[in-house]
């Protein structure tokens, strides 16, 4: 099982939603969240003085996966979330090693 | 004057005082809009309650002060308490009478007008003064310092008769809150972190924009009582017609502002600046106060553009000088005001540049240096600026213990 951790731009959520649900992902945390890579920030200007947003809004996914579906949701990330403008984001994949299904009790793959 | 006359001219006073009662409603959200959110709770409250103090202080001792009937002599009115006396019937029908509305319904317009002097404070000094002192500067602005000077002009004091004309009160309460607020900002210093180490001034975005936008429209409409009603009359051809003028000229004042304003911010920063918009469409507001019932539609407009390129120069002039004024209060009161009390004797032939200039350099001379005394006494006993470590957290926390958007807070167990 892995944890699949996607940074994307918060107005691409709609699609990815609908794309991964298409590709069999069955749930999903999603919460608003704000940071930079290479895009860096932006300057905006409050009368007449410029001021730098340093951290941009951002959208994280978190889903939770059986192997055999990683390979899967990546690409179907990477597709539907890319602008091919800098600050589309990034997914990081870790090692899931337990997962509890609160309600039942359930553990691991059949928790997912 | 009939009795329907006399109510008509009762009835228009007391709508146009709901109509500015109002304003601070407009001042609150413009204020709470502009400053950061953790100082929302803090300046909301220092808002209803320099409300309230305004009413009680003019009605104590205020309104008699400002109004003596017979002052003691052109600069002193002396002291007086409570309302006045109502009329009687008989002195209506008098002959040569010039009873024309209830004094009960004059009370009510002009207590309003003091709230607007001591609103104007507030924004300045917004973000970094403590509560308590403000509240403390509150009470002798608007029973001593406001009605004070109040009597030299409208209460028949050292001004009446020297060519200084002020309709609805661009020097006598907008230049005069003005020059209170700058007083206090010297004393205050800039708020942390509004200038660079080097002295360079550092944007410090307002947290609701959308709050000041609907403020500034509040005080937009609350201005048709401000200047409609400082009239004084409805009833007959001619007050019915001057009403109207004054409506008029006051709303153009204020799109002429506004658009001046826009396209000036526009010019010089290469954006739309949404917050020197809403103090242009103020400027222009200001700018026609002191005269708005004489000036042609088109002048009124000239006006208004003049007030809002000037209140975009001079709110950078400002912030360049270190008098760091969270919401433009100075530039859009204080020099807006002595603007428009200037443009008076372009359309008023009665009056005079001199006179006008007599006015500003008495009003805000007197108004500056009283303040000044008060804050700094004010500053020796309780204090008037928070703690650094209150302002890093917030006054809402420091002051109000209390927050204006309170997250994952729960009741104590």
């Amino acid at each position: 099982m892995k944890l699949i951790t996607a940074i994307i731009k918060p107005f691409k959520l709609d699609d990815v939603r609908e794309a991964l649900a298409e590709v069999g992902v069955q749930g999903m945390t999603v919460s608003e969240t704000r940071g930079f890579g290479r895009q860096k920030g932006h300057t905006e200007l409050y009368r007449g003085a410029e001021y730098v947003v340093d951290f941009l809004p951002k959208i994280k996914l978190e889903i939770a996966v059986p192997d055999d579906q990683v390979e899967r949701v990546i690409e179907t990330l990477t597709e539907t979330a890319r602008s091919g403008r800098i600050g589309d984001g990034k997914i990081f994949v870790t090692e899931l090693e337990r997962v509890v299904r609160i309600r039942t009790g359930e553990v691991n793959e059949s928790a997912l | 004057m009939t009795e329907l006359e006399y109510a008509l001219n009762t009835f228009y006073l007391l709508i146009c005082a709901a109509l500015v009662m109002w304003m601070a409603a407009g001042f609150t959200m413009l204020e709470a809009g502009l400053v950061r959110a953790r100082n929302t709770v803090e300046i909301l409250t220092k808002n209803v309650a320099l409300y309230a103090i305004a009413c009680l202080m003019y009605f104590l001792v205020g309104y008699q002060m400002m109004y003596p009937g017979e002052g003691v002599n052109a600069f002193w009115p002396g002291f007086g308490f409570g309302v006045s006396a109502e009329n009687a019937l008989a002195d209506l029908t008098a002959e040569g009478s010039e009873v024309a509305f209830s004094s009960l319904a004059d009370f009510m317009f002009q207590v309003v007008f003091v709230a607007t002097a001591m609103s104007i404070v507030s924004g300045a000094v917004a973000e970094r003064m403590k509560l308590w002192a403000f509240l403390a500067f509150a009470v002798v602005m608007t029973g001593v310092i406001y009605p004070w000077q109040g009597y030299w002009s409208w209460g028949g004091g050292v001004l009446d008769g020297l060519g200084y004309s002020d309709y609805a009160g661009g020097g006598i309460v907008h230049m005069a809150g003005a020059a209170a607020a700058l007083a206090g900002v010297l004393l205050l210093g800039p708020r942390a972190g509004k200038y660079t180490a080097d002295g360079r001034p550092r944007a410090i975005p307002g947290a609701n924009l959308p709050l000041a936008t609907l403020g500034m429209f509040i005080l937009w409409m609350g201005w048709f009582g401000f200047n409609g009603g400082s009239e004084l009359a409805v009833a007959g051809f001619g007050s019915a017609n001057a009403v109207a003028k004054v409506f008029v000229n006051t709303n153009l004042a204020a799109a002429a502002g506004l658009v001046a304003a826009l396209l000036f911010a526009r010019f010089l920063f290469g954006k739309a600046d949404l917050t020197m918009a809403l103090n242009g469409a103020l400027a222009g507001l200001v700018s026609i106060t002191a005269g708005p019932s004489t000036p042609e539609p088109w002048l009124a407009v000239l006006i208004g553009a003049v007030g809002g390129v000037v209140v975009v120069a001079s709110i950078l002039a400002f912030d360049r000088i270190r008098i760091d004024d969270p919401v433009g209060a100075i530039s859009v009161h204080g020099v807006c005001g002595i603007l428009g009390l200037l443009a008076v004797p372009l359309s008023n032939p009665d009056a005079t540049f001199l006179g006008q200039i007599a006015g500003i350099a008495l009003i805000g001379g007197f108004v500056f240096v009283a303040s000044l005394g008060v804050w700094a006494a004010l500053n020796a006993t309780l204090g008037i600026r928070v703690h650094p470590d209150d302002e890093r957290a917030g006054l809402d926390f420091a002051e109000c213990g209390m927050e204006a958007y309170p997250d994952f807070a729960h009741g104590g167990d």
